[in-house]
């Protein structure tokens, strides 16, 4: 008789395989083996990353870029701690993300067995949920509503913990045909009333202004978003991570707003009478001072998280909800409203207080950023890492598109970008791809470098060296008596390394340099890194230092 | 202010850990915490008494709905609510104070549970006002130890829940 089982590894990947999964970043071990044996047949790509980090970010990438779930698969202990801050990070950032990890056999659980983690332990206060399997027979189950809890409601990191006799031991499979979740039943249409409520105050309001964060991004909300500001004339600042889900070159786009927005955006803050929060949540580095924020100005939530709602600030209309289709129920009863003072206004400010740099001295970091935009027609995905670079990026690329900017907002990890970029590249062959990078951050992920190499991937990093890790030299500078404790950096030669890991380096100390150098990164089709020499002391202005308020900006 | 939480989770491994996690990463002050299974082995319910402002319980009760195996919270604390807890107290009891203890056991109407050489074992039930009087009570005979359970509490009669969930509203009678 035919044997119609399967181990639990083959139902994993036919599991797999039938949420539509196309590709995993993974790394493999000794508890993981199963999985990568079933793998081997399967036809979904996998992405050997140099780092189960690497993996998770590359997940996250993907994910941000395509909008489908990221899958990074990684063996137990070690490699299932490697995984943690790029779950975190996905957590932090609301990323769909499946986290799959071996894990010892469950007769040796919990006796310290070789290469044991409780990685379940580990990543409960970072992942939306997280399974422990025991038997073979619930993985097809588990993984669907894996599938389903990371991408649905607020989206975020789930993991699978695998112990190796469950991916070896054999089972039936069973198509499951429904998801079994009571506790679970994220709320998608907004109240009507709440929704009238927040239509009569935007109605009534003579200064609105939108707020916009992640969410719009994450539903897709980018069309309705920019239908409701040009309805009623109400222009719209964005956190980081909202950045492309409005228009940078629209009149009514205000940049970003926070620590380091725009001055307009955090006039228009200050002076605003009511505030339109669209999926944000009110984190301290858009907020500074809470006591001082938008002082002047009714304030209405929409947010699909009921948890964010009154968690950091009180709001007087709170709507829970997809901002996707709350802002359509809005705009269905909304009429159109001219406000030419208000609009004046903004114009004014944006003409008297536009983002501007120091032209003199060496090579400039906004300059370079603003000839990556201008050669790429502000059309490819742009990665970063974390510090100056990428606040630069967030300032001086102005995105017009959803999913382009890819940036650690919550978290802030630096070695974000360039496994990030690996994974948009996997999601997106056509695009461009950029990751704007520090001399710091670069180093902390480098060797996906080789990852990039080994697939193809024709990503480009551009490394504004500065020799600092300069973001935390410009604290140092302002707040700390420029005491540059550990913030200097002796670095390699990133040209040769580039070539070592088989890539392109390509060094530019001038000016006249930046531009045919991106020319020729861009045409190489081969991953390059470039090595930017810039100004090594040069800060990210405005700034509005932490704990300040948002109209005392340095800068 | 003191707030009553009766809460339905699904009984998953992992799921004390979860909620218990998130009150100490949040910094909710948790007074007590119990729990045990319903009448469906599949579900547990937890009595959870929690410190705080109007703010901080929005908190709680939000944080918790995010938990995927957390099924139906009831804040009850302003609802007529049966609620009991055990007390267990081993006490210093020398022929001399026996009888007197005794008395106190007899007026709290607890049980005495075991008899030692020297002590007595006694468990009483009842609201937390009537157990704290009696431990006051047996504090100068010399308590050896104490144990109790944590508050449970109950609505009375039948309330409709706050969101249809496929769970029956005879668990909240
Ligand atoms: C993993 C991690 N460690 C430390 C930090 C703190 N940190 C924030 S920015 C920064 C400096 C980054 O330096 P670099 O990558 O060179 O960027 P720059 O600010 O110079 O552009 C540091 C150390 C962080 N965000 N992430
Ligand atoms: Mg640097």
């Amino acid at each position: 008789m035919k044997d119609k089982k399967l181990s639990g590894a083959e139902i994993l990947i036919k599991s797999l395989e039938a949420e539509g999964v196309e590709v995993i970043f993974g790394y493999p071990g000794g508890q993981a083996l199963p999985i990568y044996d079933a793998l081997y047949d399967s036809g979904i790509k996998h992405i050997l990353t140099r780092h189960e980090q690497g993996a998770a970010h590359a997940a996250d990438g993907y994910a941000r870029a395509t909008g489908r779930t990221g899958v990074c698969l990684a063996t137990s202990g070690p490699g299932a701690t490697n995984l943690v801050t790029g779950i975190a990070n996905a957590y932090m950032d609301s990323v769909p993300l499946v986290a799959i990890t071996g894990q010892v056999p469950q007769s040796l659980l919990g006796k310290d067995s070789f290469q044991e983690a409780d990685i379940m332990g580990i990543t409960m206060p970072i992942t939306k949920h997280s399974f422990l399997v025991e038997d073979p027979a619930e993985i097809s189950q588990v993984v669907k509503e894996a599938f389903y809890i990371a991408a649905s409601g607020r989206p975020g990191p789930v993991l699978i913990d695998l112990p190796k006799d469950v991916s070896t031991v054999k089972a039936e499979y069973s198509k499951p045909d429904k998801i079994c979740l009571p506790g679970y039943e994220p709320v998608l249409d907004g109240d009507r009333r709440q929704v009238k409520k927040a239509a009569e105050a935007i109605a009534q309001s003579e200064r609105p202004l939108i707020y916009a964060g992640g969410g719009v991004v994450t539903s897709g909300a980018h069309e309705e978003l920019l239908q409701l500001a040009e309805l009623i004339v109400a222009p719209v600042a964005t956190t980081l991570m909202g950045i492309g889900g409005f228009p940078g070159n629209h009149p009514l786009s205000l940049g970003m707003l926070g620590m380091h927005g725009t001055k307009y955006a955090n006039f228009a803050v200050c002076e605003c009478d009511l505030l339109i929060a669209v999926g944000a949540r009110f984190d301290d580095r858009v907020t500074g001072k809470l006591e001082t924020f938008a002082p002047g100005a009714k304030i209405v939530h929409i947010d699909i998280d009921p948890a964010e709602i009154g968690k950091n600030i009180q709001v007087d209309i709170p709507i829970v909800g997809d901002v996707k289709r709350v802002i359509k129920q809005l705009t269905e009863i909304l009429s159109p409203d001219l406000r030419e003072a208000w609009r004046d206004k903004i114009t004014a400010w944006k003409k008297e207080y536009p983002l501007s740099y120091c032209k003199k001295g060496g090579l400039k970091p906004q300059y370079i950023i603003s000839e990556i935009y201008r050669q790429t027609k502000g059309r490819a995905r742009v990665t970063t890492e974390v510090g100056q670079h990428q606040m630069w990026a967030a300032q001086y690329y102005t995105f017009t598109r959803p999913r382009s900017f890819i940036s650690s907002g919550g978290l802030g990890t630096m070695g974000y970008g360039l496994p990030a970029a690996v994974g948009v590249q996997v999601g997106c062959p056509e695009d461009v791809v950029f990751d704007i990078a520090g001399d710091g951050s670069i180093q902390m992920n480098i060797q996906e470098l080789v990852t990039a190499v080994n697939y193809n991937l024709p990503i480009n990093i551009a490394i504004i060296n500065n020799g600092y890790l300069g973001m935390v030299r410009q604290w140092q500078e302002l707040f700390y008596n420029r005491r540059y404790s550990q913030s200097e950096l002796i670095n390699p030669d990133f040209v040769k390394l580039a070539e070592a890991y088989g890539a392109e380096g390509i060094r530019v100390t001038t000016r006249d340099g930046v531009a045919p150098a991106i020319e020729r990164a861009i045409r190489s089709g081969k991953p390059v890194m470039i090595d930017f020499v810039v100004d090594r002391e040069d800060n990210v202005f405005p700034m509005v230092p932490p704990g300040g308020s948002l109209n005392k900006m340095l800068g | 202010m003191r707030h009553t939480l009766t809460v339905l989770v699904e009984n998953t491994p992992g799921v004390l850990a979860r909620v218990a996690g998130l009150f100490s990463r949040r910094g909710f002050n948790i007074d007590s915490l119990a729990v045990g299974r319903t009448d469906n082995p599949a579900v547990s319910r937890m009595t959870i008494v929690v410190e705080g402002d109007d703010q901080v319980l929005e908190q709680v009760n939000k944080q918790l709905h995010k938990l995927i195996d957390v099924i139906k919270i009831n804040d009850i604390t302003k609802d007529a609510y049966v609620d009991r807890e055990l007390v267990m107290i081993k006490v210093y009891a020398e022929a001399a104070t026996r009888s007197e203890i005794m008395q106190l056991v007899d007026i709290f109407r607890g049980r005495i549970v075991d008899v030692g050489r020297k002590t007595l074992t006694i468990e009483v039930t009842g609201d937390e006002g009537k157990i704290d009087a009696f431990e006051n009570c047996l504090r100068p005979f010399g308590i050896k130890e104490l144990v109790r359970t944590g508050k449970i509490a109950m609505l009375r009669g039948l309330k409709p829940g706050t969101k249809n969930n496929g769970y029956k509203e005879e668990d909240m009678v």
